[in-house]
């Protein structure tokens, strides 16, 4: 069904170019990391890709030629909204708008929440949660969804450590259940341990664009170098490279 | 959000079901702030409804406000006191027939010390008396019987309410027991019914200065608003209601309503 | 004065049955404008808030001035289109409890889809970008965030059931007040003062702020349980 082909993606916002001709073809399979520093439109790119924002030029088209119909998408956010009620009450706004049976629904709610491990919160105010496990929440929306595409905007961004483990554990699970995803990240330890592909973005155009082993060692751009160089140290400190 | 919009129907539909159906036969009666406040209606309605099984609803306004009501339709009977309105709205083929039915009188309350002097038997003079001294006086100001009685006395005493109005002179636009608030509040003279006054509790250093001048006669008349004009009038309800007032046994129940040992209004229908 | 309150206690710790009729009256009117305008103001409110449509702006600026429609205005409207001699003068609602629910719901629904289109729009900031991004419509995100903040909602309903209960202009002239069938609280107290009995006006103008003030805390005890149940 995918890959994605991304041409000329051009999105103005305030007057300036958050997305200035973003050109790329991302792969068919696996995890794909966004890194680059903020403001370079990775946010921006992740909502035009799930039609949240529309581009103001370019176009965005899926599978091989581009003639595939758009994929099932899923979005995870830094912070899940939430609303006042159960937590399997806000799982099941993740299928409300799918075209199935209240029964088939409520099988795919109940999945979801098992496969996050929070089968047995079910019933609790959702926002009554930590951090950690409302971030499951929104990977149990994300799994009920069934989606092709899955578009994670900082998803550990606010967690701890042990909480950032199980997140990723769910993320290399939905990859290895097929599902195609896109990964905005500063935490780039996570990048190297879950990539395989990045994306270096700067001004809203593609700086750079291969494997992330090669990338996080050998930077070819000035951009990608400029922006590792910030966040190296913290990554050696990590243990990580 | 389906359980809360369940909620608000079923309680929109409870309170609406709620409400006492109109089973038995009503009329709604046009009236006056006088016959209301004086709690004669109070008196007569009860006697009304066990004689006849008909059920009075009245909206008490200024009795040019009830005939107003009246001519748009809303209401079946008007029972008001301004002969002179009530026999234009007739002419004017709002109403059926007018028919007197009882009579109070005027009075003028003032101050218990009564600085303009105005206290006698005479109300021209008293008025002249009030006017000369710039005494606080309250109109009600809002075309109703009283309102119209009033503007009409200053004409007979030969003053020219235009020329010689200033502070003293204070229209409140509103009913008779607001004006005899004001009256009390400001220790002011102001022209009332005896009923209405008989009635207040609220009279502060007032009391009654003029009183017994034959021109302070106010009659009552009542009317059923013509079915011609209006199809929906209740024709036959709207007449047993003003044939009983005026009956033998209406006329007695008027008589009987006293305040205080005194009586308030003094029946005179046609046939009484 | 202090006669006044003595004797409006009085009034009061006898139950008077007509005190009682009068408040009933007042309470099932308000209660029913209250319940239709939620019914309208709530649903048009949060598509206000979420929709965008042209002359959304404009239509935001006349909720928010209907707010403080006068109530007399208000009632002289209604009075008039209910009349026997206005457009819906067939339905013979003018003076009594109907037509009183009719100018309160007028009063009250502009007053709750104004106050819902805030919250509405200020829960649609918090969480809009992630329910449309699962998907739903507009419909199913103005549900979806109405029920969110139903809490918080709450404050609109008690806003428009206090602007109810507490109103005299508009009922006073659709409603006649009528003794027994239109008479409510507010009217019964204009009536009384003017007839210069103080102590009755204001015994049942203790019973009106006991109403309102029941009422708004039985609001806030909702209030803070749902936060404690929810966050």
């Amino acid at each position: 069904m995918l890959p994605i082909l991304i041409k000329g993606l051009t999105l103005l916002a305030g007057g300036r170019a958050v997305l200035d001709d973003f050109t790329a073809e991302i792969a068919t399979r696996g995890i794909t990391a966004i890194i680059g520093p903020n403001g370079a439109g990775k946010s921006t790119l992740l909502r035009a890709l799930d039609g949240l924002v529309r581009p103001g030029r370019g176009t965005i088209a899926f599978g091989p030629g581009g003639r595939s119909p758009a994929p099932r998408r899923a979005f995870v956010f830094q912070k899940t909204a939430l609303i006042r009620a159960s937590v399997v009450r806000n799982v099941a706004l993740a299928v409300e708008a799918e075209p199935i049976s209240a029964a088939e629904r409520a099988a795919r709610v109940a999945a979801a929440l098992e496969r996050v491990g929070l089968a047995a919160r079910a019933q609790d105010a959702a926002r009554r949660l930590s951090g950690g496990e409302q971030q499951r929440v929104a990977f149990a929306r994300a799994w009920a969804r069934r989606p092709d595409l899955l578009l994670l905007d900082e998803p550990t961004a606010s967690l701890d450590p042990a909480a950032t483990e199980e997140i990723e554990r769910l993320v290399v699970a939905l990859r290895d259940a097929g599902t195609k995803i896109l990964l905005v990240s500063h935490n780039l330890g996570q990048v190297a341990r879950l990539a395989e592909d990045a994306v270096v973005l700067a001004s809203g155009k593609v700086a750079e664009h291969g494997p992330v082993d090669r990338i996080l060692k050998h930077p070819a751009s000035e951009a990608a170098r400029a922006y590792l160089k910030g966040e190296l140290p913290w990554m050696s400190f990590a243990g990580v490279s | 959000m389906d359980v809360l919009r369940g909620s608000f129907l079923t309680l929109a539909a409870a309170a609406l079901l709620a409400l006492p159906a109109a089973a038995q036969t009503s009329i709604t009666v046009a009236s006056t702030t006088s016959t209301e406040q004086s709690g004669l209606f109070g008196h007569l309605l009860p006697a009304f409804k066990v004689a006849t099984g008909i059920e009075v609803k009245v909206v008490a306004l200024g009795t040019g406000q009830a005939l107003d009501v009246a001519r748009r339709g809303d209401a079946d009977v008007v029972f008001v006191h301004d002969q002179a309105a009530e026999e234009k709205f007739v002419a004017d083929g709002y109403g059926v027939k007018r028919t007197p039915v009882m009579y109070n009188d005027f009075v003028i309350v003032g101050p218990a010390d009564d600085p303009a002097k105005a206290a006698g038997k005479d109300t021209l003079e008293a008025l002249r008396k009030i006017a000369a001294a710039k005494a606080p006086f309250v109109s009600r100001g809002d075309k109703s019987g009283t309102h119209a009685a009033e503007l009409r006395y200053w004409q007979q005493a030969g003053l020219d309410l235009a020329a010689i109005r200033s502070d003293w002179y204070r229209e409140i636009g509103q009913g008779m027991g607001p004006a005899l608030n004001a009256s009390s509040a400001a220790n002011a003279y102001v022209l009332t019914d005896r009923a209405t006054w008989l009635a207040f509790r609220n009279r502060g250093q007032l009391r009654i200065l003029v009183e017994g001048d034959v021109r302070l006669f106010n009659q009552y008349g009542v009317i059923l608003v013509d079915p011609k004009r209006h199809p929906h009038v209740k024709t036959e309800a709207g007449q047993r209601f003003i044939d009983w007032l005026v009956s033998p046994a209406g006329q007695k129940t008027i008589a009987d309503y006293k305040i205080g040992g005194e009586q308030l209004f003094f029946p005179n229908g046609p046939k009484g | 004065m202090l006669e006044t309150f003595a004797e409006a206690a009085r009034l009061l710790l006898v139950l008077d049955p007509a005190v009682a009729g009068i408040a009933t009256m007042s309470l099932r009117v308000s209660v029913a404008a209250s319940a239709i305008g939620c019914a309208i103001g709530i649903p048009v409110g949060a598509l206000v808030a979420i929709a965008r449509f042209p002359g959304r702006a404009v239509v935001v600026v006349v909720l928010n001035a209907l707010m403080g429609l006068p109530a007399v205005v208000v009632g002289l409207v209604v009075y008039l289109a209910l009349s026997r001699s206005g457009p819906l003068g067939h339905l013979g609602l003018l003076f009594t409890p109907g037509a009183m629910i009719v100018a309160q719901t007028v009063l009250v629904t502009p007053l709750v889809a104004a106050l819902t289109r805030q919250i509405v729009e200020d829960a649609d900031g918090e969480l809009g970008e992630q329910l449309r991004a699962m998907g739903l419509s507009t419909l199913q995100r103005a549900r979806t965030l109405v029920f969110d903040v139903r809490f918080s909602l709450a404050v609109a309903v008690l806003a428009a059931f206090g602007r109810a209960i507490a109103e005299v202009g508009a009922v006073l002239v659709v409603g006649g007040n009528i003794a027994g069938h239109t008479r409510t609280m507010t009217t019964a107290i204009s009536l009384e003062t003017q007839k210069g009995d103080l102590p009755l006006a204001l015994a049942l103008g203790f019973v009106l702020l006991a109403i309102v003030i029941v009422v708004n805390a039985a609001a806030a005890a909702l209030r803070s349980h749902a936060a404690r149940r929810y966050g």
